[in-house]
Order: structure tokens, then sequence, then C-alpha cells
């Protein structure tokens, strides 16, 4: 069969990123030409600043040499401008006469930098800074002459004067606003950016407006002339006043266009249905973006309809800037500026550069202008797209995210500050350097890539800011566009909150089903999906959905925690920390019996037998003769108590027992993720009540009830929830609690990081302030728990698989 | 006497599942089987850290390694990008419900594999 022709107009950063994901995805379909005005090859734009400072080198900045079209199988016109397309003949034709036919045809002609219509703007000496070409000429002027003066103070502006600056030229920046970057920064941010560059040595005329450009004899500019008549002296001036959708085109051809060629959400012209446009070129609902992560994604849905796979739209996006202006660090996001209605949050110190506003409205944040210190960036984004109340957690919103315990990184925050061989990931042991070199290397824009190549990030989140910033220092600009709502995995569009309604409202009871009603991608989900969706259809049809072991990680079938040689460790239940002589001796004989290498207390009170062949597990719960401790299992692990009223002095609440009662009355219970108790005795808190997912504290006059608390990755400490009097109030109000995280809760999400997803202020309304609710939540649970199994003594029961345990076959 | 040795029938293994093949003094095999009844079979080591991929989630025509869920292709046994390596593949042949292994292969494929792995540095990612 023969080929299809595509031509790609326009050989930016966009368009070869459409291309290859085309490649991946139908990499025969099409014959591929591409028509290039740049003598380039696809080069990295963003990283035309570090290049004009001397900081890395035009090689470097190429993402798609010329062997990789060759090698794909491309034609590649190269310094061949497009200047017609003749849409009835389906023929592309260039400024040299060169002509292509198409059947389909993508534009990603970009933008084009804006000139200001002055007079004078035309002579030498007088570029925008947009290319290569652009750059080279400024580095080649900086040899040759001594005074440069950039028109506008916006970010490429002063990326400009710094590069220039850099290169020994004594710069002026002319900018019309009466702060720098005034469309992200607030007039204070703004003030210390300015200080800051000043100290470098960057002049700066604010509030001045360009009248002339004035030439010399020689038809070379020599001066900018003001409104007011004054002069400054300039041998070069750089225009950069902000960029416009490149249509000249598009509109040529008759392609309909309104800020940018009008695109549908296939990335589709509205005109032809044969044209389709991404890039900073294409309008998508009004918005044409500037920013690269988004014009990926456009990428990557265009690449599909391309494919002619008919799937995915392109919903568009929200983004943030988190720019980088030589060296400092800049972020903002909304509606920074704020005004009637809001309420601003604002923390200054002028001396150490730092500064941070954040814009409240109707108790959600709305906006936020962060410079000095970034770290929290991307979490402020989070709380403005999610739109999550911020009454509970306000008075700890300026300090940031990682103000309460943050591990695994030295308590960095400035990535910038870090040596190339300090860790960023401590989960994975990911250096700078390794993140640095991926990113170069491998050409990563976003953090999903950065996750997927490096692993950095991709384990507890915790470094996530540090990598986004490695993001922006190394590819440039900025990466962070969200989409609007998050996929639970690869093989689905649909998230967690959409997959547990159909399974409610349909009644969804097997594994198929929901891949079928959801239009799953794959035959039988990942190993990130499935389980997840194991667990809905369990907790939402408790004894009516069938529990797939086949769909749970192996802790979960096989009962026993794995460890890093495939042995397994085996932790029975001891109720609330209480154990006896009698079931001690049994541990003890158990372990001389099955030659257990390692026997260590654990942190919940309970005895761990490591090391244990996964051919002994069933015998050995058999000798030991007690409770499966679920140690292994996303469900209710431990109840950590003190030993209370009975035997402390000072205790003034019998905590043992209130443990060993809840433990028995909520043990088997599987939720979305594991769940840890404390029940203290008095106000000591020696069961380290404040960092469990429900902690009681005994105080005289009854119990005090904190709730979604971690002493994980982040340590948080919990929430005070409510006072009561009864030992069979707390029953009651943990339960329903539970109950509520087991039917809100997303698989593998804690109850701390729920909490904080929904909000303090709903749990109460749940529990507190509905009696008849949490009553209700609380005897869905127990009819959840009647009858369940112990999975280390009711096998059929507990679908466990024995054939597990030994080997199908033995060859000797 | 011919080489293949039935090792089980296609029921014994679990769908979605898999099975051990223990071998005397050496890694076991894994033998999988996906949703479609076709029936794999890998050395149980995963090429990371070693992890025993006989205990890993099953899915298409592939496993998560139960320890740092790489992904592994169960039709050869290497690694899915980003991460790479391979673990040794055996060949499987059905015969009715009968799976049958390379007596050959069992005896001389993959016998040099610690069956503990060693300690190795933290991740690929951070060389």
């Amino acid at each position: 069969m023969k080929k299809m022709k595509l031509v790609m107009v326009g050989n930016g950063m966009a368009g070869v990123r459409t291309l290859e994901e085309l490649l991946k995805i139908a990499p025969d379909l099409y014959d591929i030409t591409v028509f290039g005005a740049e003598p380039h090859p696809n080069y990295n734009r963003i990283l035309l600043s570090p290049v004009l400072a001397g900081e890395q080198t035009l090689e470097e900045i190429v993402l798609n040499p010329i062997s990789w079209y060759e090698e794909n199988g491309i034609k590649l016109h190269l310094g061949k401008k497009v200047v017609d397309i003749d849409r009835r003949h389906r023929i592309v034709r260039a400024e040299d006469g060169t002509e292509e036919s198409y059947d389909r045809l993508l534009i990603t002609t970009g933008s084009n930098p804006f000139i200001l219509p002055v007079p004078g703007k035309d002579l030498e000496g007088v570029i925008a800074y947009r290319d290569i070409a652009d750059t080279n000429t400024m580095i080649e002027a900086a040899t040759k002459y001594k005074h440069a003066v950039v028109i506008g103070g916006g970010l490429l502006g002063l990326e400009a004067a710094n590069g220039l600056m850099l290169r020994g030229m004594q710069v002026s920046v002319v900018h019309v606003a009466p702060w720098l970057m005034e469309r992200q920064l607030d007039e204070t941010s703004g003030g210390l950016l300015r200080k800051s560059l000043e100290s470098r040595g960057l002049k700066f005329l604010m509030g001045a407006s360009t009248q002339a450009l004035i030439g010399d004899k020689g038809g070379r500019v020599m001066a900018v002339q003001f409104k007011d008549g004054t002069e400054i002296p300039a041998d070069l001036v750089v225009m950069a006043v902000g960029i416009r959708p490149n249509t000249e085109l598009a509109e040529k051809i008759g392609l309909h266009c309104n800020r940018g060629i009008v695109v549908s959400d296939t990335m589709q012209t509205i005109t032809d249905p044969r044209i389709y446009s991404v890039g900073e070129c294409a309008a998508h609902r009004g918005i044409a973006y500037g920013l690269v992560a988004p014009l990926f994604e456009q990428g990557k849905v265009c690449a599909t309809h391309l494919a002619e796979f008919g799937i995915g739209r392109y919903l568009g996006s929200q983004t943030s800037t988190k720019l980088k202006v030589t060296g400092i660090d800049l972020f903002s996001a909304g509606d920074f500026m704020g005004g009637e209605g809001c309420e601003e949050i604002v923390m200054s110190d002028p001396y150490g550069g730092v500064y941070k506003k954040l814009v409240i409205k109707d108790d959600q944040l709305v906006g936020a202008c962060l410079y000095g210190d970034t770290v929290d960036g991307s979490w402020y984004f989070k709380l403005l797209r999610d739109g999550r109340k911020l009454n509970d957690i306000r008075d700890k919103l300026m300090f940031g995210e990682s103000n309460i315990g943050d591990t695994g990184h030295q308590g960095q925050n400035k990535a910038a500050a870090m040596a190339d061989s300090d860790e960023v990931c401590g989960c994975n042991g990911v250096t700078k350097g390794a993140v640095c070199k991926a990113i170069k290397e491998k050409g990563l824009f976003t953090l999903e890539d950065v996750r997927k190549q490096t692993k950095a990030s991709a384990s507890c989140g915790s470094c996530t800011g540090l990598v986004e910033q490695l993001l922006m220092f190394t590819a440039g600009g900025d990466y962070s566009a969200a989409p609007k709502k998050k996929a639970m995995c690869g093989c689905t569009d649909h998230s967690h909150d959409e997959v547990r309604q159909v399974i409610r409202e349909r009644k969804l009871l097997a594994i198929d089903d929901v891949y079928k009603a959801m239009a799953w991608r794959t035959p039988n989900g990942c190993s990130s999906c499935r389980p997840a969706i194991n667990y809905y259809l369990i907790s939402t049809w408790p004894k009516e959905a069938k529990d797939d072991p086949q769909s749970r990680f192996i802790n979960e079938r096989s009962h026993a925690n794995i460890q890093r040689d495939g042995t397994y460790s085996v932790i029975p239940r001891m109720w609330g920390g209480v154990t006896t002589s009698d079931e001690l001796r049994r541990i003890a004989d158990a372990a001389d019996k099955y030659k257990v290498p390692t026997i260590k207390v654990t942190g919940g009170q309970r005895i761990d037998l490591l090391g244990v062949k996964k051919e002994d597990l069933v015998d050995i719960w058999k000798d030991i003769g007690m409770p499966s401790g679920h140690a292994y299992a996303k469900a209710l692990r431990t109840v950590k108590t003190c030993v209370g009223s009975e035997w402390c002095r000072f205790g003034t609440q019998d905590s043992t027992k209130l443990g060993m009662d809840l433990e028995r009355a909520m043990w088997r219970m599987y939720a979305p993720h594991k769940v840890k108790f404390a029940v203290s005795g008095c106000p000591r808190n020696c069961a380290e009540s404040g960092i469990k997912d429900v902690g009681i504290i005994g105080v005289d006059s009854g119990w005090e009830m904190y709730i979604a608390g971690n002493g994980g990755i982040k340590t948080e400490v919990a929430h005070f929830l409510v006072k009561l009097k009864t030992a069979e109030e707390v029953i009651e109000y943990t339960g329903a609690f539970c109950q509520l995280y087991r039917e809100e809760g997303w698989y593998l999400e804690r109850t701390v990081h729920y909490v904080n997803r929904v909000g303090l202020d709903h749990v109460k309304k749940k529990i507190l302030d509905d009696a008849e609710g949490r009553k209700a939540l609380w005897e869905r649970l127990q009819f959840a728990l009647d009858g369940e199994p112990d999975p280390w003594f009711e096998f059929d029961k507990a679908a466990v698989d024995t054939r597990q345990f030994a080997p199908v076959t033995a060859i000797s | 006497m011919s080489d293949w040795k039935t090792i089980c029938k296609v029921d014994d293994i679990p769908v979605l599942g898999s099975r051990r093949v223990a071998r005397d003094g050496h890694t076991a095999v894994a033998v999988f089987r996906n949703s479609e009844n076709k029936v794999f079979a890998l050395l149980d080591r995963c090429p990371h850290k070693g992890g025993p991929l006989s205990q890993g989630i099953v899915f298409g025509e592939s496993v998560a390694c139960p320890l740092h869920n790489w992904t592994i292709g169960l039709d050869d046994g290497c690694a899915r990008a980003p991460d790479a390596g391979c673990t040794q593949k055996f060949t499987v042949k059905l015969d009715g419900d009968q799976v049958q292994l390379s007596l050959n292969e069992l005896k001389t494929l993959a016998l040099g594999e610690p069956d503990v792995p060693a300690d190795t540095p933290a991740q690929a990612g951070a060389a």
C-alpha cells in the first residue's frame, strides 16, 4: 500500500515532538516531509539564553540532529520558508520554488516577536530575540560594540540583558511598566528582582516609552530616544516586548485565525480537516499557549489523530510560571495581584532576598507569587488547582509543605546550591548530577519524564519540588502544566473517583466488568490499577464482590511480607501489644524450628520473624497459633498502647484495654492504605498518638481523638477531631472515620493525604455533625467485617491459593 | 528419551499467576499463565535486584517484579523502558493441557546465578 504523505511546515519543538509521538505509535503510516525556515535542525529554543550567556553551546541545545531525520526517513528542507499552500491540489510551496504534495498537513509555524512600530526599527543593529540567528548577532555585537539597550523587562528581555552583560556589554533595560515582569510579579517582588539585577551591573529605565531609534550615517542604530525627548546611546537594540502567533501563512491560505490558528480539541484546524496545527501558532479554545508542557500535550493528541486512532482530546492546560532569570528563583501562578475580595498573606525579607505572597479568596488559594525561595511553588500550584479549602492549614500555609519534617534530601530546598553528587531523591538514590544528565541527554521536559527515566521523585515524592527546580535550570523555562484531572494510570483516562462512582452506581462486582464498562485500554490492567480496582470492588460491595488474589500485591496474596532476598517476614497479632509467656514460648519454639535468622521488635509493638521461607509459612503460622498481624496488608496494622491506668502512676485511663478493644473491633479491615492506631493513657502520650491515622489520648475526663497523623515520609501531626466521654464512643467514632476513609480514599492514599484532599471540615461534617450518618458508617464497617476470615487459618474463605507455597515440580 | 519434561497442567497455574519449578541448588524457574491461557517461563530472578518474578502481578504479557515494580516482558524476559536488563527465558511447549519445559534447558541455563542476590549499590540512575 502506498504511504500517505504528511508535510510539516515549521521545524520547532512542538512540531517535532508531534512527529516523535506519531513515529512511536504509527511508524510506517506516512512519508514525512518537514520544512524549516531556519537552517538548523530542531533545537531547544528555551536554552538560547544560556547560549547567549556563554554557559552552553549551540551544539548542546540541538534536540534532533540531522541524523535523526535521516534515521526516521524524514525528508528535511532546511532554510526554506513556505510561502504558499494550494489547499485544493494539496501542494506546499517554498520561497525557492520547492513543492511537496500532502495528504495531511501540520502547521507549526510558532510565533514571531513583536516589533515596536517606531521610526528606526529597521536600522542595522536592531533585532528581536527569538532564534539562533538573533543569538549569534548578539554574540557578535558584543565583541565589537559597547552599549546595548534591551527594550522590554519581561523574562526574555532580562535574559537577553543578562547574557549581553556577561559578554562584556554595558546594558540598559527599558521597560514601559513601573516594575519588571509585571505579568509574573507584583511590585514588591519586581523591585527585589530589579535590585538584585542592578547589583550585578544592569541599568534600568522604568516607565520609559520608546519614541524612536536614531541611526548613524552608515544606517546603524546609535541611540534610543524616549517620549520625553531624552536619549541614551545604543549600538545594539534588542526588542523583547512580546510574541504573537505566526499566522501569516495560515491567514494567506484562508484558515480561520483569531489570535492564532483556530483548532478543535483534536488539534485540527476548524477550516480544513486535513490540516492540523500545534504549538505557539495554534489557538485552542481561545488560548495560544507559550509553554512547553501544554504544547507537548497537544502534540501527543495530534499524533493519535494523525495515526488514525481517533482517540484523545486536548482539553486545555492550567499553567503556572516558574521562571529562571539569571539564577534568581521566581514562581507565580494564578491571580497573584489580589484586589477586591481577596486576602493576602505576605512574608517579606528584603535583606535576605525572599518574598512570598499568597492570595486567598473564599477560603481558597487563587494566586501565589514567590521570589527567592520557590521550593513550595508546586505545592501552592496544586492547592490552587484543586481549589482546596484552606481553613485548617491556613496558619501553616506560608511556611510551605516542607516545614513539617521533610526527609530524604538532607533538608535542601535550593537545587542550585546542591553539588552534583548530592542526593536529590533519597528513596531511589538519585543524585542531582544524574537527574541533570538525564534531562540533558534524553531531552526531558516534564516531571513525569524525569520520574520515568531516573526514578527521582517517583517513590515518596518528597523531592518533587527539587526535581522541578532542576528541570527549570537544566531544560529551561516552564515545565509545569497539569492535566485537569489525574488518570488512575496509563491504562485509562479515568480518575480514581470516576472509577469508584461507576462501581457504586452500576453495581459492578468484577474487575473485568469495570474494564469493559470504562473502556480500559489494556486487557487486564497493570500492577497499579488492578489492585486499586480490586480494593474498590470489595470495599464498595462487601460480601458480594469477590476478592481476586491475583490482583493483589504479593504480600496480600501470601499474607506475609516479602523481603529483599525473596524470603518473608511473619508478624503475629498481639492485641494492643500485650502478650503472654505462652505466646512468647510458641514464637521462640517456632523460630528455632524454622531457623529464623532475625527476630525483631517492631515499632508497632509486635514481634517480627524475618527470613522465613515461603514453603514454611503455612506451618509456622500453625505452630505459632496466633492471629494474622496483617503487617503485610493495606489494612489495620497495629494498635499501639501504653500501659495506662492499670499500672502507670500517671495514667488517667485504661489505654491498654481500649487499645485491645479497638483492635478486636477492627482487625481484618482492608483499607486504601495501611492504618495504624494508638491509645495513650494520659497526655504524656507514650504511645505516640499524635502521628497515627487514629490516635486516642486519655485525659481525666475522657478521651481526645486525633486523626490523620503520619510518622512517615513527612511527619504529620494528627488533627484534633473530638473529645469523647466513653470508650464505646471512641470505638464508634473511630470506626466511622475508618469507614469514611475506606469509602472515599483513593487506593494507596494514607489518611493524611485523604484528609488533606477532602479537608478536615468535610470529615467533621460527616462524623461530628451528622450523628445518624456516623452510626450508619460504623454499621457499614461492622457489616463488612462480620465473619471476615483470618487468612492464616481460613484459607478457603480468605481465597488463599495454597498451591503457591510449594513448587509445582522439582528438578534434581 | 524426550527432552520435554512435563511440569504441570495449565490449570495448575492460576490465571494471571505463576508457579515455581524448583531446581536443586539453583535459582528456580517461574512459569506464568496470562488471561489468554498463554504460558511463559522465565528464570525466577529480576534483572534489577534479583526479586522473585513468580511472586509478581501478571498483566497482558508482562509481570511486575514484587520488589521494585520493574515491568518484565514474559515473552522475552526483558525489562520495559526506561529500565534495562534481561533475565533468562525458557522454551515452553504445550501438549494439550500439559505444560512442558526442556530438560536440557532446565539443567544448563542460568546455573551461575546465585540463589540470593548480592547486595548492589542503590540504583542504576545514580551512576
